[in-house]
């Protein structure tokens, strides 16, 4: 059951040890082709960590993800595959952008909040859209949320190449956005802004609502156990709505502030994949929200690292895609792991029977 | 080769075997004998260590003291496959089958028939075929496992330790997920098997089974072997009772000591349409009263999920009412149904009862979260429900008395007084419960039913709905009959026999079979 599982999330234990295997395999892979592994990885984590400016960078790729990662988490909990994230980004970049740069003389704060408030209602939309979807006339939110990432992907192209936003038809991209809306540098010099203070306050929200209001119990309860939340009276086709709803925000919020924070303009291509990765982001985290910015943080030191490693050592940066692949792959090949430990749990005399494995 | 008749050479003889978890020794000095050609029970309470005893037989388990031998021969084997290698097979509760694979490949799997490098599909299917009909188990060998109701997997789980030359053959529980009529068939075919020469080892708890269907008998308690290879027709049900529990079990009191009151929960007409393998309820007019257990009986999968579905809330009815106090709630939703004191205990516990990857606090408050003192407003009070889920665990004696303790952790009596505590603490006006003991030992069963038969006489209506007539007749005032989603009959408990109950539940039930829908 792909619902139950990704409910449950991935145990931490195998998150590390993917992590750790997808770090010597592609250690293996870097000896192969008579690289020196020890030397590029040293300048990934130097790359990565060990300026302010590369901290800046690593915190500024990490930051959308734990946006999003978050919000996607939040629908984990309630048993719901959202794939829709990035999706929920684009749009939130989207409307960010527009009123960012339609509402021009706008003092400085009022002018972010409003920006970033028009990204979560334009995110949260796009959330809300496949949980009525879901709820009331059983669409598969897979489905539905998948197609939603590419229908946006492909509006915003079109906005920005040949539509209202694109400011020349050599260049696409939108104008820029003015000084009034941009969130400010938290530190100068990097790419930091104070907009990485949301994720740790949404992180701390999203914990908050999922463990201490009767809502968050209920969706919980959902995702563990469908037919005991029936039972237990939990109105579950409102709380579908309410968990792609408020990941959505989340999700549009972190389009808005990776928009009005890091790149102050839009332009095509910049979703880069955040939306998907936020996906394993958020497995990998076992759909914990403070996990989520941990493992974010590790996906946004891949990135950066990549990049240092890349001009340091002529490895390329593509390798990134290697490890980040081997990792995902570590982790969906949960059996391989599984059975390894549940060998040596059940000859300890407290593991799973085999038969479990077998059924689940 | 009749093992009780004539002593034999054991198929396998245990020795003193030890066994300790982190705690507690689960099996302290534990020795059985399994004679060739005998069903030989082995008894005990859940917990009481007769599944380390069958794991460490089975290579699953090293034991940490003792001896085992096979034939004469030392037996230590290191894994299942040892085991399997050696001669002994074993069925757990939780089937190891591939459900997309057929029968044939299922059985064979592992050990398949080839022609030249190939897989030998028509000898694999004759085969099992032959296997089957040696044993008396009838299969179709090309049906897909995942087809195949619990009953029939079990047979294949049988027939694939058959295959592997299996002279000695440990069930584990095997009638837990088994109807009535399956668990008659699976008697029948275990005497085939004795006949055999096999060696049964058949682990249960439940009594009647033992006197059923076994030789002899061995009694587990605490880890300890309290009777060792008795002959069944030495024994009773008294005396192997005393050996499980320790003690003397006076039956609970039943006598009612007010008289019933006006109607609490009430269905006119209620009527749910049918669906796969339910035929969903037909007009269906109940009437519990204040004071009174009203027992269901019926045969499994006579609309018995439909009824309890319906009245929890979770089931819309498309026709008819229920009341609950004389007031309608037929449209309210399952939330409002709690508040106006509607207890339910749902007949899976833990598909439907609990949520197992929570708390025991948590499953506590999964029904009445939304009130005071679990709540204020839209803000949960998890001290307020901690403090609770820790009285009631005391009240109710769950172990561990853990509040924080996963769900999943529990055993199953643990799990079902969980339940109980939640559903009937709060002075509930009626309680469905549904197949409240099944699959609980005895103390634990003995205990249900005392709390039912308490709420009873402080006034509550409570509607049993059980497959179990032995439970019906000890806690019921009235007994309604349903069959195909319909009351076909009630009876006052003290004007009417088990025999006379059963052949209603049976009535109707022929014609049914002819049309060839099942009635799981």
């Amino acid at each position: 059951m792909i619902q139950s599982q990704i409910a449950t999330g991935v145990p931490w234990q195998r998150t590390v040890g993917a992590v750790v295997l997808a770090i010597i395999v592609s250690g293996v892979v870097l000896a192969v082709a008579h690289m020196n592994p020890f030397q590029a990885y040293g300048a990934l984590v130097s790359g990565a960590f060990f300026t302010p400016l590369a901290i800046g960078t690593t915190l500024a790729d990490a930051l959308p993800l734990m946006l999003v990662g978050v919000g996607v988490a939040i629908t984990f909990q309630a048993g719901l595959v959202n794939i829709g994230g990035e999706a929920q980004y684009v749009v939130g970049s989207i409307a960010a952008a527009l009123v960012g740069i339609a509402f021009a003389h706008m003092a400085g704060p009022l002018h972010i909040a409003l920006a970033l408030l028009a990204a979560m209602v334009a995110g949260a939309i796009l959330g809300l859209v496949p949980g009525v979807l879901k709820a009331y006339f059983s669409v598969n939110e897979i489905v539905s949320t998948l197609m939603l990432s590419y229908a946006s992907v492909y509006f915003a192209n079109y906005l920005l190449q040949a539509g209202p936003m694109s400011v020349s038809p050599y260049l696409q991209q939108s104008a820029n956005i003015p000084a009034s809306a941009i969130i400010p540098a938290l530190i100068p010099g990097t790419q930091i802004s104070w907009g990485l203070l949301l994720a740790p306050a949404a992180a701390l929200g999203v914990a908050w609502f999922l463990r201490q209001t009767r809502t968050g119990f209920s969706i919980r309860m959902m995702g563990q156990n469908l037919s005991a939340a029936r039972y237990a009276g939990a109105p579950v086709g409102i709380l579908t709505v309410v968990a792609l709803t408020l990941a959505g925000a989340l999700g549009g919020l972190g389009g808005g502030v990776e928009v009005l924070g890091n790149f102050h303009v839009l332009y095509d291509s910049f979703a880069d994949n955040y939306g998907f990765d936020a996906f394993v982001v958020a497995l990998m985290a076992r759909n914990n929200p403070w996990g989520v910015l941990l493992v974010a943080l590790l996906f946004g030191a891949l990135e950066s690292g990549g990049s240092a490693m890349q001009a340091s050592t002529g490895v390329t940066a593509a390798m990134i895609d290697v490890v980040e692949g081997l990792i995902i792959f570590f982790i969906a090949a949960d059996r391989i792991v599984a059975w390894a430990t549940d060998r040596r749990r059940a000859r300890a005399g407290s593991g799973t029977s085999p038969a479990e494995e077998v059924q689940a | 080769m009749e093992g009780e008749a004539v002593p034999t050479n054991p198929a396998l003889r245990v020795r003193g075997l030890v066994k300790r978890f982190p705690g507690v020794v689960a099996n302290d000095g534990v020795s059985i004998d399994l004679l060739p050609g005998e069903v030989h029970a082995v008894l005990g309470e859940n917990g009481a260590g007769k599944s380390t005893l069958m794991e460490m037989v089975y290579g699953r388990y090293a034991p940490d003291a003792g001896a085992m031998e096979l034939g004469g021969r030392p037996y230590v084997p290191q894994t299942a496959r040892d085991a399997i290698r050696a001669g002994v097979g074993m069925v757990h509760q939780h089937f190891l089958l591939i459900p997309a694979f057929t029968v044939a490949e299922n059985i064979v799997l592992g050990a398949e028939p080839r022609r030249g490098p190939l897989y030998d599909e028509a000898a694999a299917e004759r085969n099992v075929a032959e296997l089957a009909k040696r044993y008396g188990l009838a299969v179709d060998p090309g049906a897909l496992v995942r087809d195949l109701p619990v009953g029939l997997r079990q047979r294949v789980e049988i027939l694939k330790a058959f295959y592997r030359d299996a002279r000695v053959l440990i069930l584990d529980e095997p009638t837990a997920a088994l109807t009535v009529g399956e668990a008659a068939e699976l008697f029948t075919a275990m005497r085939q098997f004795a006949a055999q020469g096999i060696a049964i080892a058949f682990v249960t708890h439940k009594l009647d089974e033992v006197m059923r269907v076994s030789d002899r008998v061995s009694v587990m308690r605490r880890g300890k072997m309290v009777l060792s290879g008795k002959p069944t027709s030495q024994t009773d049900p008294g005396e192997l009772a005393r050996l499980m529990i320790g003690r003397e079990l006076a039956p609970p009191r039943r006598a009612r000591t007010g008289s019933a009151g006006a109607p609490v929960l009430e269905t006119r007409g209620l009527t749910v349409p049918a669906s796969l393998g339910s035929p969903g309820l037909v007009a269906v007019d109940l009437a519990v009263r204040a004071g009174e257990v009203v027992g269901l009986a019926g045969v499994e999968g006579n609309g018995q999920g439909a009824l309890v579905s319906a009245l929890s809330g979770v089931l819309p009815a498309s026709g008819g009412a229920i009341l609950l106090d004389a007031r309608d709630m037929t449209r309210t939703s399952a939330a409002v149904r709690v508040e106006r004191g509607l207890a339910v205990i749902p007949a899976d516990r833990q598909e439907e009862g609990l949520v197992l990857s929570f708390t025991v606090a948590e499953n506590i408050a999964l029904r009445h979260f939304r009130r005071p003192p679990f709540s204020h407003g839209p803000i949960l009070d998890w001290a307020a429900i901690r403090r609770r889920a820790a009285e009631l665990v005391q009240a109710y004696d769950v172990r561990p008395p853990a509040p924080e303790a996963y769900a999943a952790n529990l055993s199953g009596g643990n799990q079902q007084k969980v339940i109980l505590a939640r559903e009937v603490s709060g002075e509930p006006r009626a309680v469905v419960a549904a197949q409240p003991t099944r699959g609980l030992d005895i103390l634990a069963t003995d205990f249900v039913h005392r709390r039912l038969l308490e709420l009873r006489d402080r006034g509550c209506a409570v509607l049993l709905v059980s497959l179990d007539l032995d439970e019906i007749f000890a806690l019921s005032d009235r007994i309604a009959v349903i069959v195909r989603g319909q009351i076909v009959a009630w009876r006052e408990a003290a004007a009417t026999t088990p025999e006379e109950v059963g052949a209603l539940m049976l009535s109707a039930i022929q014609e049914h079979a002819e049309e060839g829908a099942d009635a799981s």
